[in-house]
């Protein structure tokens, strides 16, 4: 019934999900192991969160193969849900219930004994730093909070699996670092993750490994560093212009020899190489004066810029 | 700080219990903090009977059937009592609209092993049990008031179970199909005469024949003649085709609306 040592928890071949004329995942190969923290990142449409329902089965896939713990959703749908802890894009708390109650009955949809939720519920509210609010209700707690609460309800069966579609999304810079630190802390107890996010900063810092997605197909894979290294140079520098006179129109007259790649952007120009301040002294030998110069390292970010030729927040 | 990561299942897998019981019990959990709603079920009933039925008696007399006659009362309640089941049941199984299309309850019950014929059979049961509430509380005042007069009332309360499962099934078939209030108003269009139309305030017997079939048609009828029969003590083999006939309304009902949760929910 399990899934033997070596084979992935959830395996992917050419997985299609469409609605209508709409391919929103377009034939994406994966697989997830067993103890690692796996990312799809992408921008908003990108087919994250169509996928992560299918894995769930909560939405029929459309063609291709899924698996998942070896088990296929079109049949074993009810099992699969039963060994995933899922945290959806939108929160789905049950407002008539309290903080507490909303563990303890969530557990019981699991087939678990009240005696065992009530000391479960106290566990995992403690976890997420919410035992203060257990006998309140649902709708005042802040966005983090309410995050928070959906994370702790979605460990309650013991997942061998925890799914979470950006978890993180919407909620303040505060916010998102506690959410953070308990996510890490789940990974170092060896829970196995699978989340999505459009923040490069988040993929960075949570994933083992990922894979870059856009318009529903999955255009890199690798580790945070090593799409980096693959896609991308060790330093960027930022140029800003004060207006659009003080900046050239053809940048390759000025950065010849100097950097491995130019990105014009509307706000901003980005200068790719592997030494950042070798380039920027470079610039100002030759005569080129912008408003600002920033030296950067490379993120995922630059990364997806040059993988589609967008930035991952619109 | 413990910790909360999988290291043994506490799952137990596969589950031994009807998962639509979980359900109820959800709901029961909720419904814990308004359960004075349920005085309305009590008192509704009696100021039907106090100011309309009592009156109306004194004014026309009994009524007649086959060759006994009854008191006008006697005939009305038990036909309040079927159409209280109804309301019941039908009346909270439309609730759900709210959860199945603003609420987000749903959605998380179904990434759990909870599947959509569970949601189906769950919210039906709730239904019926809130509607066998309001029926126990209506069959006490008729008592009281003396208007059972035989021992087969000991089954009218399992008879009100049948037509609150009929009644819930459909409920929760048809708000399925509801997309605003509109629609709503139209439930009420069938509602309401159904509830004029069917026997409940006089004998079948005063329609004419073609008329007459239709009203038999109705499922509230079917309800309205198993109870009047076990309250007058009237009983015959016709009750036997009022509880399948309901029995099948409510069995139809979650059916299809196990399949449109799914359909609505699992895209
Ligand atoms: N239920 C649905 N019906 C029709 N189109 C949908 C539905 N869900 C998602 N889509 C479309 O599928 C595409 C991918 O959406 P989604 O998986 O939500 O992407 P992401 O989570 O990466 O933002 C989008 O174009 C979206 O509009
Ligand atoms: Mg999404």
């Amino acid at each position: 019934m399990t899934t033997q040592d070596g084979q992935p928890l959830i395996h992917a071949r050419g997985l299609v999900k469409r609605f209508g004329e709409l391919v929103a995942v377009d034939a994406i190969d994966f697989d997830l192991q067993r103890g690692e923290a796996f990312g799809f990142l992408g921008p908003n449409g990108a087919g994250k969160t169509s996928t992560m329902r299918m894995i769930g089965c909560v939405s029929p896939v459309s063609e291709g193969t899924l698996r998942v713990f070896d088990l296929d959703p079109a049949e074993d749908g009810v099992e699969i849900r039963a060994r995933l802890g899922v945290v959806p894009q939108e929160d789905s708390l049950d407002l008539e219930l309290t903080v507490r109650e909303n563990i303890i009955v969530y557990g019981r949809y699991f087939g678990l004994a009240r005696s065992v939720l009530k000391q479960r519920a106290d566990e995992l509210l403690d976890f997420v730093e919410l035992t203060e609010r257990a006998k309140d209700r649902v709708e005042p707690l802040s966005g983090g909070m309410k995050r928070r609460l959906t994370i702790a309800r979605s460990l309650v069966n013991e997942p061998e699996v925890l799914l979470l579609d950006e978890p993180t999304t919407g909620l303040d810079p505060q916010a998102r670092h506690v959410v953070w630190d308990r996510l890490y802390r789940l990974k170092r107890q060896g829970v196995t993750l699978l989340l999505t996010t459009h923040y490069m900063d988040e993929a960075e810092q949570l994933c083992d490994r990922l894979v870059v997605m856009d318009k529903g197909k999955i255009v890199a894979e690798g580790s945070p560093r090593e799409l980096i290294e693959r896609y991308s140079t060790r330093e960027v520098v930022e140029l800003r212009f004060a207006d659009d006179d003080g900046r050239p129109e053809d940048f390759s007259e000025w950065t010849d020899g100097l950097v491995s790649r130019v990105e014009p952007l509307p706000d901003r120009v980005l200068l790719y190489t592997d030494d950042g301040d070798a380039a920027s002294h470079g610039l100002h030998e030759r005569g080129l004066v912008p408003e600002s110069i920033l030296v950067r390292r490379s993120t995922l970010e630059d990364v997806f810029l040059h993988l589609t030729g967008r930035s991952l927040i619109e | 700080m413990s910790e909360v990561a999988a290291h043994t299942r506490l799952t137990p897998w596969p589950r031994s219990r009807p998962a639509g019981l979980l359900i109820v019990e959800r709901n029961a959990m909720v419904y814990r903090r308004s359960w004075m709603i349920l005085l309305s079920g009590f008192f509704e009933p009696l100021f039907y009977l106090t100011f309309f039925v009592y009156p109306l008696g004194d004014f026309i007399g009994g009524v007649t059937l086959g060759d006994e006659t009854l008191e006008y009362a006697a005939f009305v309640g038990p036909a309040l009592l079927a159409a209280s089941a109804m309301n019941g049941a039908f009346y909270d199984a439309t609730n759900v609209f709210w959860k199945l299309r603003y609420g987000k309850v749903y959605d998380a019950m179904l990434s759990t092993p909870i599947s959509p014929g569970d949601v189906a059979v769950g919210e039906t049961m709730w239904a019926v049990v809130r509607s066998l509430l309001y029926s126990a509380a209506f069959l006490n005042i008729l008592l009281v008031l003396g208007l059972i007069e035989s021992w087969w009332g000991l089954l009218i309360l399992p008879a009100c179970f049948v037509i609150g499962f009929g009644f819930a099934g459909a409920g929760i078939a048809a708000v399925t199909w509801m997309r605003n209030w509109q629609d709503f108003d139209l439930v009420q269009l069938v509602m309401l005469p159904m509830f004029l139309f069917a026997t409940t305030f006089f004998p079948l017997s005063v329609y004419p024949e073609a008329i007459e079939w239709l009203v038999q048609a109705l499922p509230l009828y079917h309800g309205i003649e198993l109870i009047r029969a076990l309250a007058t003590g009237d009983v015959s083999a016709f009750q036997l085709v009022n509880v399948a006939y309901l029995g099948l309304m409510g069995i139809v009902g979650m059916k299809i609306a196990s399949r449109r949760i799914d359909g609505l929910l699992l895209k």
